[in-house]
């Protein structure tokens, strides 16, 4: 049978190239080539350190994705327990040997960059679950035996991020990982039961936060109760994408980033400058860009046999989606400022590679969407 | 199989979910697609103002004052280019370093090494820093040889006010310079107008006109960044010199007038009888407005201050006299015109009079013997005017004094400084002192001393009023904006058609009820000056083109005691504070009078030894 040979043999090389996804792969290139000449224009519209290092980011991280796609998704199944852990002991090291900086303790020098391992857990999560679920029979998927597994594994690693601590990422892995819970068929009522129980419980919640955490909160509801202090960086960017308009100020031309009005505009506010530049238009480009790149993930799911690859792609579809929403959400007003990346745009190693292995897993999920996994 | 199918199932809830999540992705991507349009379409006008008010950034530029030109045309207060040296220190490389070369260049005090550190702490390190508001020529150039080695330096040209006649107006213009916080919160204009380093009026007329002088702001708009820091410069928009002020002043004589005053206290106002311009208006000693451009050095100003001469009073408008002699012209009007005398009336003067009790003394021990009116003012008999103000009574005198602009301010409420001196009647006295009048107080105010007190401006205005015939004039000092010549004046007012220039109303300028009684005084005036025993013949002018008429007065500073009356000292043996001012009124020429001047000398001792021959230097 010619198909069970190929199932169980080696695909060519030349196979796996021709298998890959060019739809989701000129997306991505498309969308770190723009990301590339926003940077040029945060720099002031001179090649400078910014600018340098993401290109040089992309031109690592980039190869490393084809590099992680030619791995057979079987392989990938077979290591999620062990990459989860790994990065758990990532996490342990950072929490007591990581760098300190501006008030926490997030990163790991490895000489070459700083790595964050919360960023890597965004992905180590969806594949450990993906994992568990994939290997679970669906009548025990609401035992109470599973039930506390899963929610220990989301657990485990937020109490390691929320200590650093980073608000922002620990709420993205909590929602990578109920996203699969979700998909893995847990019942609904538990979601809605869970919800109100967090309702109920926020008042409480928000008496632990720090102080700048509730400022936050406060200052989102009411931006310009300090406009100069907490308030500052969504008024000016408010300001910036509303100056926008429809066209945009034009390429190097936007005045608040460029006369540095805007805060962290490399990172989470790298949206701001660009919507400031490129307009209403542009911005909604973007987002047509990502949706097309969300879709591909999601179709490479749908197709794939193995429960395990469609889990993941779905999971990490829906990873990429509220990335998206939270950053844009902050940038416009929308929520509270809590420090969240924008996929491939934002200036940063360590999300930068997550999101690449990202896309490298799902690619692998392409090439062997027929693979079935026991 | 069981497997597989358990596979296959749990596929089917996974994508089922997928679903459901598809579709609120799909909603959530609306919303903020939503968000978008809201912020970049519907609001994008609010945050394209909120982004330029971010990113442009206005400097007001000091505006230039409007010139102050005489009545010919001579700038007495303009403007000049004036060299200053400022420091940018972002662009410095060593601070220490600059500073002991400027120090040694500039010779820099100890004391302003220490100030320029200081404002280095407080401004931002793009401001830059006055290090000198005043180089001289040779300094600037001297700066500029050096520039190559002077990083951040920055030679500036600006403009500064400027009196090109230095002490000669300052009583008139006052002076600027740097205001405080309260100037600038007074004046809306400055306010909206200041930029540190603008000077503003603080005295005379440049703080009167402030609002016409001041002029508008240069405007240049920057980009600046978030830290404000100027990027690049957008716009620059022209400011507007303020207004130009033409005065009714004669430089020649203003200047004349300090001269013949010679540092000597005292004041000089001269009038034009029929328009009332004021012709000069010399406040002695004066000093220097220059000097306070820049600031006043401590010394200098403790050298002004604590002058005993006290060249900071306007003695013109606010040194109060008693008129003494000079207000005999007023005291005879009235007399006549109250029909109390006339021209035949005479009073045997022995040297002294006799009031309950009392001894009234005349300036002449010996006395004058008879004498009428003529020769009681041609020698100043003050027996004679004891007389005729006793029968004449004070309501009576005051009327016409009041009439004739005594106790009244002279030029309105140009200077707050003014002061409108003071004219006695009983109902004043009643009123003020709660005393009743007394008969001999009434003899001395004949003569101007009590409580009579006039500004040197008042017994001008007073004397022209005599001059021109017995007419109302509104003396001015600022040109109107269609001047009137004084031939049409004089026209006018003969005609007893003059019209207020203002408000253009048909105005009643008579002062007299019988104007032959004018004439007469003139003609007494007249011989004061021109007829052998005349209190000032000797500062007569033989030319009869240039005779003039006038009165000597003398006014004591405190009561001469029988003792000293009896020594009869020279002045010079006198202490200074204890001798008596000199005064003089005149107008001239005699025939066609065109101006009217006083003239006060203080503790000068008599009117016709002190102050009549500086009119006769004038005059001529």
């Amino acid at each position: 049978m010619f198909q069970h040979d190929r199932l169980n043999n080696e695909i060519t090389l030349f196979q796996k190239i021709k298998n890959l996804d060019y739809i989701l792969l000129v997306s991505v290139i498309l969308l770190s080539i723009i990301s590339v000449f926003v940077m040029y224009s945060t720099d002031g519209g001179e090649i400078l350190f910014h600018t340098k290092n993401h290109f040089v980011k992309i031109a690592v991280f980039f190869p490393l994705m084809i590099f992680v796609a030619f791995f057979n998704i079987k392989f990938w199944h077979n290591f999620s327990y062990i990459i989860y852990f790994i990065v758990i002991l990532l996490l342990i090291y950072v929490s007591f040997f990581g760098i300190k900086s501006s008030g926490s303790q997030r990163w790991m020098d490895l000489y070459l960059f700083v790595l964050q391992p919360s960023e890597l857990m965004k992905i180590a999560i969806i594949m450990c679950l993906a994992k568990y679920f994939h290997r679970l029979k669906i009548e025990n998927v609401n035992s109470f035996t599973s039930i506390t597994i899963v929610l220990s594994i989301i657990i485990i690693p937020i109490i390691f991020v929320i200590s650093q601590p980073d608000l922002g990422t620990s709420i993205l892995i909590a929602l990578s990982g109920l996203i699969i819970l979700w998909l893995g068929g847990m019942k609904i009522k538990y979601f809605i039961y869970s919800f109100l129980t967090f309702l109920i419980s926020l008042p409480f919640i928000i008496s632990f936060l720090k102080p700048y955490q509730k400022l936050r909160i406060l200052t989102f509801l009411d931006p310009d109760r300090d406009p100069l202090g907490a308030g500052y960086q969504i008024i000016q960017s408010k300001i910036a994408i509303g100056s926008g308009g429809l066209n945009g100020k034009g390429f190097l031309k936007g005045t608040q980033s460029y006369l540095d009005f805007l805060p962290e505009k490399h990172t989470d506010f790298i949206f701001t400058l660009f919507s400031e530049e490129f307009g209403f238009i542009g911005s909604v480009c973007l987002l047509i860009l990502y949706s097309i790149i969300i879709f591909r993930i999601v179709r490479i799911g749908a197709i794939s046999r193995s429960n395990f690859a469609r889990l993941f792609c779905f999971g990490y579809a829906f990873a990429i989606f509220i990335y998206i929403v939270v950053n844009l959400s902050m940038v416009l007003g929308l929520l509270p400022i809590v420090g969240s990346p924008l996929p491939i745009m934002s200036y940063g190693g360590s999300s930068m590679l997550a999101t690449m292995i990202g896309f490298g897993i799902v690619l692998s999920a392409k090439i062997n969407h027929k693979q079935m996994i026991a | 199989m069981i497997e597989s199918n358990s596979g296959i199932r749990k596929a089917d809830v996974i994508n089922r979910r997928m679903f459901i999540i598809g579709a609120a992705k799909v909603v959530v991507f609306v919303g903020i697609v939503a968000r978008l349009f809201s912020l970049q379409i519907n609001e994008n006008k609010k945050y394209l103002t909120l982004s330029d008010k971010n990113r442009i950034r206005e400097w007001k530029l000091p505006p230039t004052r409007g010139n102050i030109v005489d009545y010919f045309g001579n700038v007495i207060a303009g403007n000049l280019k004036v060299y200053q040296l400022h420091i940018i220190p972002e662009q410095v490389e060593n601070f220490n370093y600059l500073l002991i070369r400027l120090k040694n260049l500039l010779n820099l005090t100890e004391k302003k090494i220490a100030k320029i550190n200081k404002l280095k702490a407080e401004l931002k390190p793009w401001d830059s820093i006055i290090v000198s508001e005043n180089l001289s020529w040779s300094q600037f150039v001297k700066i500029n040889n050096y520039l190559y080695d002077l990083v951040g330096i920055k030679p500036v040209m600006t403009i500064s006010r400027n009196y090109p006649f230095n002490e000669v107006y300052t009583h008139v213009l006052g002076y600027v310079s740097q205001p405080n916080e309260q100037e600038i919160l007074e004046n809306e204009t400055i306010q909206e107008r200041f930029v540190p380093g603008m000077k503003i009026g603080k005295l005379g007329l440049e703080k009167r006109l402030e609002n016409h002088l001041i002029g508008k702001n240069a405007i240049q708009r920057y980009e600046v960044n978030a830290y404000g820091k100027r990027i690049n410069q957008l716009e620059h928009q022209k400011g507007e010199q303020g207004l130009k002020i033409r005065l009714t002043v004669d430089t020649e004589i203003q200047k004349a007038c300090g001269e013949y005053l010679n540092e000597k206290a005292g004041s000089i106002s001269v009038m034009d009888i029929y328009t009332g311009d004021i012709i000069a208006m010399y406040s002695s000693p004066s000093y220097n407005p220059n000097l306070f451009l820049f600031g006043i050095s401590q010394d200098e100003w403790q050298l002004i201050r604590n002058n005993p001469l006290k060249p900071l009073i306007n003695k013109t408008l606010s040194g109060l006299y008693s008129p003494g002699s000079t207000i005999k012209p007023i005291v005879a009007l009235s007399a006549l015109e109250n029909k109390v005398i006339d021209t035949k009336f005479k009073v045997k003067c022995t040297g002294k009079m006799e009031l309950y009790g009392q001894t009234f003394h005349c300036w002449k021990e010996k006395g004058h013997g008879w004498v009428s009116l003529k020769n009681a003012m041609k020698q100043s008999c003050d027996t004679y005017f004891y007389e005729v103000a006793r029968l004449l009574g004070v309501d009576r005198l005051n009327i016409t004094a009041e009439k004739f602009g005594l106790g009244k301010k002279v030029l309105g409420d140009y200077f707050d400084i003014e002061k409108k001196g003071l004219f006695p009647n009983t109902v004043w006295k009643k009123n003020n002192l709660g005393k009743g009048w007394v008969l001999g107080e009434t003899l001395i105010t004949g003569i101007g001393q009590g409580y009579t007190q006039t500004t040197p401006l008042q017994l001008c205005m007073m004397t022209a009023q005599i001059a021109n015939g017995g007419y109302a004039i509104k003396p001015k000092i600022i040109v109107d904006s269609n001047p009137i010549s004084y031939e049409d004046a004089k026209q006018s007012m003969e005609s007893g058609l003059l019209f207020d220039t203002d408000t253009e109303e048909l105005l009643d300028k008579k002062l007299f009820k019988n104007q032959k009684n004018i004439k007469i005084v003139q003609e007494a005036m007249f011989a004061s000056t021109n007829e052998r025993f005349g209190t000032s013949y000797k500062s007569r002018i033989d030319d009869p083109k240039y005779q003039f008429a006038g009165k000597t007065g003398t006014a004591q500073v405190k009561r001469i005691s029988k003792r000293e009356r009896e020594l009869d000292l020279e002045l010079e043996q006198i202490p200074y504070k204890d001798r008596d001012h000199a005064l003089y009124v005149a107008y001239g020429p005699y025939v066609n009078p065109r101006y009217a001047l006083s003239i006060i000398v203080e503790h000068g001792g008599s009117g016709s030894k002190a102050a009549a021959p500086i009119a006769k230097n004038y005059l001529n």
